[in-house]
């Protein structure tokens, strides 16, 4: 290999270099298709909105819906369910963000409603650990929810109080229609 | 192979002569059965086989049911039904399959304590080692995924929450769960992927194992005195030796016959002792089961998930540390799979140069210690999350990372052992006598 020794092989070298990037490329362009596929198709990522209607909903009751494969808490609170999350100062939360799109900012009990009264709560029936259901309807030790696969309590407010979740249970975009109808999404 | 003197394959015959030049398949055959295996292995070495035989029930019950099996959300748990009631024979063979999983995990354990006890993972058998864990997390992905596809309630919670351990992962752990399941929730195309890779993993798993094999082919099997094998002369091996086939592979199949007696005894009067009844319910997506629990075999590493919740001093140190990067969730997380991987490290986290546990009058006792902490997690994980076990559940994971990186490693610098045999020919004289070795010998 009397090439070896030539060291004006920037010819050479070019084409190692060209050759290798193109072999680079050529893997990646590879490999993406292929791990892309597992992404969310289009009729999955085709996201909908959904109307609810929520006029048969009495004071203290959860309504539960189905939107994006996930369930949806709608819950018309008690004056009590109201009263209790309120009272809680902030510095007790263990996740201080609203985690609601439509009004981000500190998890207080407004932030969280539907409506500044706190009547309406509407949000991702999820448990923020590892997505199980919550069992609502004053549960748990704070009033709210209450996680059964890993013991995660939530207050009346869908807020993290105990346990291994780390963050309140999610808000959807939602919003008011009008006064008996509620759009997801 | 394995640098132990033996009889090698010769061809005889013209035809054998023919093929062998051509493809020495027949001696490949030969030097893998004829390999030579120390005399003194005891009972806990027959799980090998089990678990190969194990392999093989799966894959032929699996590629039978896959017959039958609609991988669809609408149709799959009627196709299931169909197996059990229609398909001839189905339900037999759907409960050979499920059970089967059981058979694995039941023989995987013993195989890896004995491999802990008997210091199979200590230097040269490393990567033998190594490769056995990579068989071990294969098998976990294998039946995770195959409980999901009954898509009973239990496959669908099951899913949901070991998929929502890759969302604990910090900033981009939403977008691999999403990945992973292909929506934003387990759904058909869930269901889709887990069965193709159901299929796939048996295969991958064979092929570890062969390299698995390879390996201690190459090195020698341990013993239970965990001295090598004398290499010196060909006499010297061959006191201290003999091939697998037949003296190993009889011994073996006799031990199969006897775990295939209480196996079939399980398969055939309580198939469902070891399931879950939930999961003959339909996958319902907006119902959560009031205590879910993964299958038997996972409980030791789900007790330790769920032990670290944000209470623990450890975790909130950590969030401190980490500016609430590893939240409790990503905790718990980190701690599963690290249970596991401490468990790949431990040729390297033992420092002792003694190989069998026989002769380590402390490591012993901190042994059977790992082995009632087992029992103790899986006990915990199959409670539910409240009250007194998660604390037990956080004692037995504290023990589990104790053993592994503080106990072997110190053990290994304090510990006294003792006498070792010199050769595992004196050891077997100790146990049998010299008529028991005689008559044992294969030079006769």
């Amino acid at each position: 290999m009397s090439h070896a020794e030539d060291h004006d092989g920037s010819r050479r070298d070019f084409l190692y270099y060209a050759a290798a990037g193109a072999g680079v490329v050529t893997a990646g362009a590879v490999v993406w298709p292929l791990v892309n596929q597992m992404n969310p198709s289009a009729d999955v990522q085709a996201l909908s909105s959904i109307l609810v209607d929520i006029s048969s909903i009495v004071e203290g009751q959860q309504v539960t819906v189905k939107y994006l494969g996930k369930p949806v808490f709608i819950r018309l609170r008690t004056q009590a369910d109201i009263d209790l999350a309120r009272s809680i100062p902030l510095d007790d939360l263990r996740d201080n963000n609203s985690r609601n799109p439509n009004k981000p900012g500190e998890a207080t009990d407004q932030n969280r409603t539907m409506d500044e009264e706190g009547r309406w709560l509407v949000m991702i029936g999820v448990c923020t650990h590892l997505g199980c259901i919550p069992i609502g309807n004053v549960s748990g030790d704070f009033g709210g929810w209450f996680c059964p696969c890993h013991g995660s309590h939530y207050d009346s407010a869908g807020r993290i109080r105990k346990g291994p979740a780390p963050e309140n249970m999610y808000i959807p975009v939602a919003s008011f229609v009008d006064e008996t109808t509620v759009k997801l999404g | 192979m394995s640098g132990i003197p033996h009889d090698h394959y010769e061809p005889k015959s013209g035809s054998e002569k023919w093929l062998h030049r051509r493809l020495p398949v027949v001696s490949l055959l030969y030097d893998t059965l004829m390999i030579p295996t120390p005399k003194n292995l005891n009972w806990m070495w027959f799980w090998g086989v089990v678990l190969f035989f194990a392999l093989m029930l799966q894959i032929v019950t699996g590629i039978v049911l896959a017959m039958h099996y609609t991988p669809h959300v609408d149709m799959t748990f009627a196709s299931l039904e169909h197996i059990m009631r229609d398909v001839n024979g189905g339900h037999f063979l759907r409960y050979l399959h499920s059970n089967g999983a059981s058979l694995f995990f039941v023989a995987v354990y013993l195989h890896i304590f004995r491999g802990l006890y008997y210091g199979s993972y200590k230097s040269p058998r490393e990567v033998t080692w190594i490769i056995g864990i990579l068989i071990y997390l294969a098998m976990m992905a294998t039946a995770f995924m195959g409980y999901v596809l009954p898509w009973g309630q239990m496959s669908f919670w099951g899913a949901t929450v070991i998929t929502g351990l890759f969302g604990a992962i910090p900033w981009i752990g939403d977008s691999i769960q999403t990945w992973l399941l292909g929506g934003p929730a387990v759904g058909n195309a869930t269901l889709n992927r887990f069965f193709s890779l159901h299929y796939l993993l048996p295969f991958v798993i064979l092929g570890l194992s062969i390299v698995h094999v390879w390996a201690f082919h190459s090195t020698g099997n341990n013993n239970p005195t965990g001295v090598e094998v004398r290499r010196g002369s060909r006499e010297e091996a061959d006191k201290d030796t003999l091939p697998f086939w037949p003296y190993f592979v009889m011994k073996d199949l006799f031990a199969l016959g006897v775990v295939m007696i209480v196996f079939f005894a399980i398969v055939g009067f309580m198939p469902n002792y070891l399931g879950h009844p939930d999961n003959y319910l339909i996958a319902d997506p907006m119902v959560t089961p009031a205590h879910i629990v993964p299958e038997w075999y996972f409980l030791p590493f789900y007790a330790i998930l769920r032990a670290f919740d944000g209470d623990v001093w450890l975790v909130m140190l950590t969030n401190w540390l980490t500016f609430g990067v590893v939240d409790a969730k990503f905790f718990g997380v980190i701690a599963m799979f690290g249970s596991i991987i401490v468990m790949a490290m431990v040729p390297w986290l033992d420092t002792s140069s003694v190989r069998s546990g026989r002769y380590r009058p402390m490591f012993k006792w901190a042994f059977i210690g790992l082995c009632i902490d087992f029992m103790v997690l899986m006990w915990a994980g199959a409670m539910p999350a409240e009250g007194i076990y998660t604390t037990v559940a956080l004692i037995g994971s504290t023990y589990w990372f104790g053993y592994f990186l503080i106990l072997l490693p110190v053990l290994g610098v304090i510990e006294k052992p003792l006498p070792q045999p010199a050769t595992i020919e004196e050891d077997f004289k100790a146990h049998y006598g010299d008529t028991g070795a005689a008559s044992a010998n294969p030079a006769e």
